[in-house]
């Protein structure tokens, strides 16, 4: 009727024990297993760190803490009698809340600063706060009331700037419009000294309570509205400076080139001007040469030429509206009185 | 009913019973103890395995086995995969809570070295470097990484004129940034490697930019004002070396032909009186006459007075003597 028989020793054995763990003593020791899982032993995370108290009162040394010998992983305590009081072991993050303050020159700002705490000593940790929040609490007040008194005794620039030796590259379109654009105040300390001081005030008051401080630092810095509106007015007014020197410089460089342009024009036309009549001239006195070698090479070549000259002259200047009065003693109407002409005589 | 109807239903031994019940509870139990002791690590990620708390190990992605029954615990990390936050703004459908701030504008507005104030933004891409460290060292290394990158890039901005910061800085921003931010988080051993700080918009604030805006405007203006002037100048300039090339060439024109006119004239001139000096008397008056000749069709009027009637030169009246044309 069935592959297996009912006597097969597997089967016997699931039987066997079935029967045991619901037998009274089987009942028994379940529950005594329990307590030793549930009640004595525990588990400590590698993140954890963990005092164990004996009716409220901690006995023997933290677990996983950073100077223990134990660390984590199982851990067994008395049952009942002993709770295990976890804490975090990691580094733990403390951010301010951002508070109005004032610089020693009278500035008035907001900081937001942030920290990065542990629990250092568990133990304090556990008998002064009990829990987080009012450690929170407690790292508002300490390192809150150190930044406002850091602050206080410094200029604003020194919480600005951090590097003392740094010079600030300059934009080559704004490096000569003068006044300070371009250049950054110079500090004594800067922001990073600022920040140790908070933590070295605040680190021994905040020890006192098993706390280690790791840094504060600086998260976030501006100006209080209604100061705000005066950096703007200024930075406004230095911007419509550097606009105004560039007009001007276009201006200046316009007149430039004008002035440059009208001086090249005079040059070259003069040049042209001059240049034009020496060659002229030169040319004229050429030909006067020409003409004065040929009309004086001898005394006749002069009487021809005053001779065809006039009559070169006559052929030009009478025309159509001139009125030619003639007598005739004249050379060539003489024939008109007579034959024998004055001349021929 | 009749007899044949009815089924013979034989009695079950209760020891079946009791061995079903145990088998099943086995069988329940062993897929409960391998269902929790097998589970698998994504490509881009490992698991990281503490076995009552304590770490134990890390493993890489594949089909694992552990101890079951909360003994290991395993941690997923995505180390893989590129994380990133943005700073001042922030883009939709982010599923990292860290990715971006409700505090969008204050997280922006910062103070400059000379003073002044710009509103920067930025991204930092990072991944996980070191899982061990990033799960066992810092409790939110992801919100501390938030507020290192705000105090770094206003420490960074803080060393600089607002100039740098908006146009000729960048690169060193964004370099000076990664560096400290890089020097914090190896110091701090958060288990993290970033790979880019950028810049992202960067503006002077609103109520300035109009005046930036007005230096831009004024440099281009004299830009123009410049360009204007060149414009002129080129417009005038090479015109005018042209035209006093024109003049020179045309007086070297004028120069060859007054000399060769001169030289043309005395050739004739030489050639007629060399006539001349042969009969001097009958070329004289050979020119004359042909000069008369030419001369005289051309004339308008001519009145020619016999010299013995000598008072009608003062009677006439020249006016009727007048070409025509002229009247």
């Amino acid at each position: 009727m069935s592959p297996v028989p009912i006597n097969h020793p597997a089967l016997v054995f699931a039987r066997r024990v079935t029967d045991a763990l619901f037998s009274p003593a089987g009942l028994a020791g379940a529950v005594l297993l329990a307590i030793i899982v549930f009640g004595c032993a525990y588990t400590v995370d590698q993140t954890e760190q963990v005092v164990i108290t004996q009716f409220g009162r901690p006995v023997g040394d933290p677990i996983n803490a950073v100077d223990s010998e134990s660390g984590a992983g199982l851990h067994f305590k008395i049952p009942v009698m002993q709770t295990a009081n976890r804490f975090d072991k990691r580094i733990l993050e403390w951010d301010g809340q951002p508070s109005e303050m004032t610089t020693r020159d009278k500035l008035y700002v907001v900081v937001d600063t942030f920290g990065r705490w542990r629990i250092a000593d568990p133990l304090k940790y556990f008998q002064s706060l009990r829990d987080e929040r009012s450690a929170l609490s407690r790292l508002d007040d300490i390192i809150g009331s150190e930044t406002r008194n850091v602050i206080a005794r410094h200029d604003l620039i020194e919480v600005v700037r951090s590097d003392k030796e740094r010079t600030p590259e300059q934009d080559a379109l704004l490096a000569e419009s003068g006044g300070t654009i371009g250049e950054l105040p110079p500090i004594r300390i800067g922001r990073h000294k600022l920040e140790d001081e908070i933590l070295a005030a605040a680190s021994p008051k905040v020890g006192l309570w098993g706390i280690e401080l790791l840094d504060v630092k600086i998260k976030r810095l501006n100006y209080k509205r209604g100061v705000i509106e005066k950096i703007y007015d200024r930075m406004v007014s230095e911007r419509l400076q550097i606009a105004e020197r560039f007009r001007s410089e276009g201006a200046g460089e316009a007149a430039k080139i004008d002035g440059k342009r009208e001086r090249e024009l005079q040059q070259i036309q003069s040049d042209a001007y001059r240049q034009v009549e020496e060659v002229r001239g030169k040319a004229d006195a050429e030909a006067s040469e020409i003409y004065a070698n040929a009309y004086t090479a001898s005394s006749m070549a002069a009487d021809f030429y005053a001779f065809v000259k006039t009559l070169d002259t006559y052929r030009e200047t009478l025309g159509r509206d001139s009125t030619l009065v003639l007598s005739t003693d004249s050379d060539l109407f003489g024939l008109l009185k007579g034959i024998s002409a004055p001349d021929a005589q | 009913m009749p007899e044949e109807f009815r089924i013979e239903i034989p009695p079950i031994d209760p020891r079946w019973a009791r061995s079903l019940v145990s088998l099943a509870a086995v069988v329940l139990a062993t897929l409960a103890l391998l269902s929790s002791s097998v589970y698998s690590v994504g490509t881009e990620s490992v698991g990281v395995i503490q076995r009552f708390g304590r770490y134990v190990g890390t493993v890489d992605p594949g089909l694992r086995f552990k101890l079951p029954l909360g003994i290991d615990r395993v941690t997923i990390l995505p180390v893989k995969r590129q994380l990133k936050m943005e700073f001042g703004f922030g883009t939709g459908g982010a599923s990292d809570r860290f990715q971006i701030s409700r505090e969008q504008d204050r997280e922006a507005d910062m103070v400059t070295g000379d003073l002044n104030a710009a509103h920067v933004e930025w991204v930092v891409q990072y991944e996980i470097s070191d899982p061990e460290q990033y799960l066992f060292n810092l409790r939110e290394p992801a919100a501390t990484l938030r507020d290192l990158s705000e105090s770094v890039m206003r420490e960074v901005v803080g060393d600089r004129t607002v100039d740098e910061v908006l146009t000729i800085g960048r690169q060193g921003i964004e370099n000076a940034a990664i560096t400290k931010l890089t020097e914090l988080v190896t110091e701090l051993e958060m288990g993290l490697r970033v790979q880019q700080v950028q810049l992202k918009n960067v503006h002077p604030p609103s109520a300035v930019q109009a005046s930036f805006d007005e230096v831009n405007r004024a440099q281009q203006e004299r830009e123009e004002m410049i360009n204007r002037a060149n414009g002129e100048y080129n417009k005038v300039v090479p015109r005018a070396r042209g035209e006093a090339e024109r003049k020179l060439q045309e007086a070297e024109g004028y120069a060859v032909k007054r000399v060769n006119e001169a030289k043309g004239d005395v050739a004739r001139f030489k050639a007629l009186l060399e006539q001349y000096e042969k009969a001097p008397d009958v070329t004289r008056q050979r020119l004359y006459l042909e000069t008369m000749s030419d001369i005289l069709p051309k004339i308008g009027s001519k009145v020619i007075l016999d010299t013995d009637v000598q008072q009608f030169l003062p009677l006439m009246n020249l006016q009727q003597f007048q070409p025509e044309k002229k009247r």
